[in-house]
């Protein structure tokens, strides 16, 4: 049986959605007009006010936003509410100019949490159920995002945060989770190294996942979903947005849910901006017509992927978007953390290295490999062995205190690394998604 | 009282030693001496040879990083025991040995030759002195 956390909302008709839509939309570009002098500027430079903004139909004429203004309005400068109103910020990991720091109202809180409760009960998550967040808790949105909505379902809710493999198995067995939320490379871990203590899918009691916050195949979908004998869900969401819970899989497997009464999704061409019509494939811009706080109005994603309103038999109505297939930038998301190619730049820089480097991520045992090839230099180099060990060990102390995760520093010959066209090939991601 | 050794850059993978080698080959260097400290990624060949300046050069030109750094070369009385003799006269002065290996002479049969590489060159060299225990200059290799 289909269960709906909010039915009426989840499976309203098309016109309810595009009224719910038109309505909050007219609503929210008056309020960010009236309280984010950042964007009401870039709105005045297009020569519009708020009443040229009708209802959804009008949404295309609206100015982007893109991780570049969220840099430079940084850290207040995007904010629809003063601070007084706000009760918490979450923050991606990346710790240069790339930081994305949003607030919340405890309103977005809770609307948040409802989309996040959405997803839990479109996989068939009920007040009977124990869920068990080993998403990363903290500034990271995939902790307290899936905690609040498995509390707003009223699942028994094991807070395990990531990490410590051993205990989160304890837990699941003795506790007897049903629903595990984490990124899917983890998922995979945990199911591995389940298999390893000899334990078969009928031995775990867990019955569904919700793995989001990076990429992932339908073969990596098949194997969690035999090591750990589940069912196997996508969820989709950005820190900008709100964080996980701005779309989710449904018991289809084909496509996320968008929350469409909070969250309007466009799909344009990358490089001219144009809206793209249903069914192309595109880059994912979304417009946040509920939040208070962090009102961003046609956000870029940079991820591309395509949109559609096929009719589901879940009996949702809200739009769906496929995996993300790839990005418009060059961000990459290694374990579930975003990372930009300069800033491992700037930690080389920082410590005395060229900037010549090369990435190197494959997934192996479906957990993310990363490698950073770095190349010798006159100046690094020593005939003492535990000298030059001391300086890889810095390197990716610095590299992971930069960006939240583990590196390994390889170093290499001087010219070694590969360059095409005179332009060295910074990335080489052999992970199949 | 020392010798000069070079430390080259290598990765480690295949091929690439045998490249090194290649290269010193082609240039008729003679090594007189080496060591190989490695971990999965990289390697660091240590040698000794004859014409510090001549090898120096060829590996710069051949794009290899490298450096010169001075060791001791220690002769030895060729006997079980000898090693252990020198080892007790550095310890006894509190000289720590960052690394060592032998040195592939030959022509002087009564005694083995090892490499040392200390932080204080010039306190083992004395030490080693005042219990009869020679260091060779680098001059000296080609009659060792």
């Amino acid at each position: 049986m289909e269960r709906y956390y909010q039915p009426e909302i989840e499976c309203a008709s098309p016109e309810q959605i595009k009224a719910w839509q038109d309505e909050r939309l007219v609503k929210q570009v008056k309020h960010v007009w009236d309280n984010v002098p950042y964007y009401r500027k870039k709105m005045e430079e297009k020569g519009l006010t708020p009443d040229d903004i009708r209802s959804t139909a009008d949404l295309h004429k609206l100015p982007f936003l893109t991780k570049d203004d969220l840099r430079l309005a940084y850290p207040y400068g995007l904010m629809g509410k003063p601070l007084k109103d706000c009760v918490r910020i979450q923050s991606t990991s990346g710790t240069t100019g790339k930081r994305v720091v949003a607030f919340y109202t405890q309103h977005d809180i809770d609307l948040w949490e409802d989309c996040c409760a959405r997803a839990i009960m479109a996989v068939g998550g009920t007040n009977e159920d124990v869920c068990q967040v080993s998403y990363g808790y903290g500034l990271f949105t995939g902790g307290p995002g899936l905690n609040g909505g498995s509390h707003k379902v009223g699942c028994l809710t094991i807070p395990t945060s990531s990490g410590n493999t051993e205990r989160q198995i304890m837990f699941i067995q003795d506790l007897q989770a049903t629903i595990l939320c984490c990124t899917p490379s983890y998922a995979a871990y945990i199911g591995e190294t389940m298999k390893e203590m000899g334990l078969t899918p009928d031995q775990i009691p867990l019955k569904a996942g919700i793995f989001g916050a990076e990429a992932w195949s339908e073969e990596m979908r098949q194997d969690i979903q035999n090591t750990l004998g589940i069912k196997a869900y996508d969820i989709y969401g950005l820190t900008e947005l709100s964080g996980p819970g701005v779309s989710f899989e449904c018991s289809e497997q084909t496509g996320m849910h968008i929350n469409e009464d909070h969250f309007i999704a466009e799909i344009i061409d990358p490089v001219t901006g144009e809206v793209l019509p249903e069914g192309e494939k595109g880059e994912l811009v979304f417009t946040s017509i509920t939040k208070e706080a962090f009102p961003l109005l046609r956000y870029r994603t940079r991820d591309i992927c395509t949109l559609s309103r096929k009719k589901c038999s879940c009996g949702r109505t809200h739009v769906k978007m496929s995996k993300p297939m790839g990005r418009s930038d060059d961000m990459l998301i290694i374990r579930g953390v975003n990372v930009f190619p300069s800033q491992i730049e700037s930690v080389l820089i920082n410590a005395g290295y060229p900037a010549n480097y090369q990435i190197i991520i494959d997934r192996v045992k479906n957990t993310d490999t990363f490698d950073v090839n770095v190349e010798m230099t006159p100046e690094m180099f020593t005939d003492n062995m535990g000298e030059i060990k001391k300086r890889q060990g810095e390197l990716e102390a610095g590299l992971r205190s930069m960006l939240g995760i583990s590196a390994h520093v390889v170093l290499v010959a001087p010219k070694s690394i590969q360059r095409s066209e005179g332009k060295a090939v910074r990335v080489i991601d052999k992970r199949k998604i | 009282m020392s010798l000069k050794q070079i430390s080259v850059f290598v990765e480690n993978k295949p091929g690439k030693m045998q490249h090194l080698t290649d290269v010193l080959a082609k240039n008729n260097v003679d090594m007189r001496a080496l060591s190989l400290a490695e971990t999965s990624d990289f390697g660091i060949v240590r040698i000794i040879v004859d014409d510090v300046y001549a090898a120096s050069t060829i590996l710069k030109d051949e794009g290899f990083i490298h450096n010169v750094t001075k060791v001791l070369g220690v002769a030895i009385p060729d006997e079980p025991g000898g090693l252990n003799t020198v080892l007790q006269v550095l310890n006894e002065a509190q000289i720590n040995v960052e690394y060592m290996y032998a040195f592939l002479g030959g022509k002087d049969v009564a005694h083995a030759y090892m490499i040392f590489r200390v932080e204080d060159r010039k306190a083992a060299v004395a030490a080693l002195a005042a219990k009869g225990i020679r260091c060779v200059e680098h001059e000296e290799l080609a009659q060792l």
